[in-house]
């Protein structure tokens, strides 16, 4: 538990809730979000970078081998979804995995481990998991959002998209109709993507809190079945949403 | 749910972790991915000529082998033709040799008894000629009848 003296469960509970903020209204950044996901992105990608660059197509180490069996499998995934030929899709299939499994793992740390090291340090909270930040989920998935836009763009020209928004699925008889169903669908494209996975992350970090509540001798009780399970949750969220962006993706380069 | 400025900033991570991923994972480990995959189709297709390549050599020692057994017993019989031959040949040489020895022996027979016949003869004549003398001694003079009885010793 955190350092001053017995709270109370509700105090306990919204502690473990609450961003590390500087700031104030908008202009406001949640440091532990941004600290978090970016060492761990250091972290993944330079392991990445290493074995990328000493890769050998002979025999490889466990290393590349492993490396190897993540860009083989998003390979294959972004194979069987995308047929277009834009370069940035299978690179942002594979940041989007091994970046959001390795900040989804962080839930499985003991969810005092992080405050409690953040208070050694004088920073009062520390939310760990960036994925339980919709600050962090909705920049992704706006990013991948504004690459389907472009994409269209790309391959289709302003024109085209613009005649695909208006005939699709209806025809040109129903050209508004068409558009307002285009626009819906585009705006539920980034908050279900995001929105899937914040939640996920969320309610399984808030299971781990409420374990954490319970008296030390019993939380193994439910903290280990949880904690295998979620090891599923982590990885599942990320496949799916990696598979999701490149399904949005593989929809935006290709006409209908 | 509070939305605020780290959107911006977590976007911009993003953006640099797919630009780098783009740049410097992605393109190195498929490319050697892809190498891999060549080297082995080509390991798989070497493999696959050795095993053509030994069945050929098989067939050709197979080959080889059933011709030198050919030809062994090709020798064979024509060793065996020649000791045939061989033995008759000698057969007949001795056969040959036999009745030359046959024929010398016959001859030798032949003469030796018409030599025997002569010395009888003149044995006979003389023998004869001395009993008529015997007889004639006191009747014939030797000399008158002289020519008459080498003659008949002549004749006999």
């Amino acid at each position: 538990m955190s350092e001053s003296a017995a709270p109370t469960a509700t105090e306990y509970i919204q502690h473990h809730l609450t961003n590390f903020t500087v700031g104030h209204g908008f202009w406001s950044l949640n440091l532990d979000t941004l600290v978090t996901s970016a060492v761990l992105g250091l972290i993944v990608f330079g392991v990445m970078y290493s074995v990328a660059r000493r890769i050998t197509s002979g025999v490889p180490g466990k290393l590349q081998a492993a490396v190897e069996i993540v860009i083989e499998m998003v390979e294959t995934q972004v194979h069987d979804s995308f047929h277009g030929d834009a370069k940035i899709v299978a690179p942002l299939a594979l940041t989007i995995f091994c970046w959001v499994f390795a900040i989804n793992a962080m839930d499985l740390l003991p969810v005092d481990f992080a405050p409690d090291v953040a208070a050694l340090f004088g920073i009062e909270h520390w939310k760990v998991v960036p994925t339980t930040d919709p600050n962090h989920t909705f920049a992704m998935s706006l990013t991948v959002f504004f690459l389907c836009i472009f994409g269209n763009f790309a391959a289709k020209g302003p024109g085209g998209y613009l005649k695909e928004a208006l005939t699709v699925p209806f025809g040109p008889a129903l050209a508004p109709a068409n558009l307002i169903f285009r626009i819906i669908e585009d705006i539920a494209k980034p908050i279900s993507l995001s929105l899937r996975l914040f939640g996920n992350m969320y309610a399984g970090e808030m299971v781990f809190i409420l374990i954490g509540l319970m008296p030390i001798y019993l939380q193994w009780l439910l903290g280990a079945p949880w904690a295998i399970f979620h090891i599923l949750v982590i990885t599942l969220q990320a496949f799916i949403f990696m598979i999701l962006s490149v399904i949005y993706m593989s929809m935006a380069y290709e006409s209908h | 749910m509070n939305i605020n400025a780290t959107i911006i900033g977590q976007a911009i991570t993003f953006a640099i972790l797919i630009w780098f991923t783009m740049k410097f994972v992605w393109p190195p480990v498929t490319h050697a991915l892809e190498e891999r995959a060549q080297k082995i189709a080509d390991g798989l297709a070497a493999a696959e000529r050795g095993k053509a390549d030994l069945a050929k050599a098989e067939q050709r020692s197979s080959d080889a082998l059933v011709e030198a057994r050919q030809k062994a017993a090709e020798i064979i019989a024509l060793s065996e033709k020649r000791r045939a031959e061989i033995i008759e040949e000698a057969k007949a040489e001795a056969v040959a040799e036999a009745d030359r020895v046959k024929a010398a022996a016959k001859a030798e027979v032949e003469q030796e008894s018409f030599r025997a016949r002569e010395v009888l003869r003149g044995q006979v004549a003389a023998l004869a000629v001395s009993g008529a003398e015997r007889i004639l001694r006191r009747e014939i003079d030797t000399k008158a009848h002289a020519d008459l009885l080498s003659a008949l010793s002549a004749e006999l």
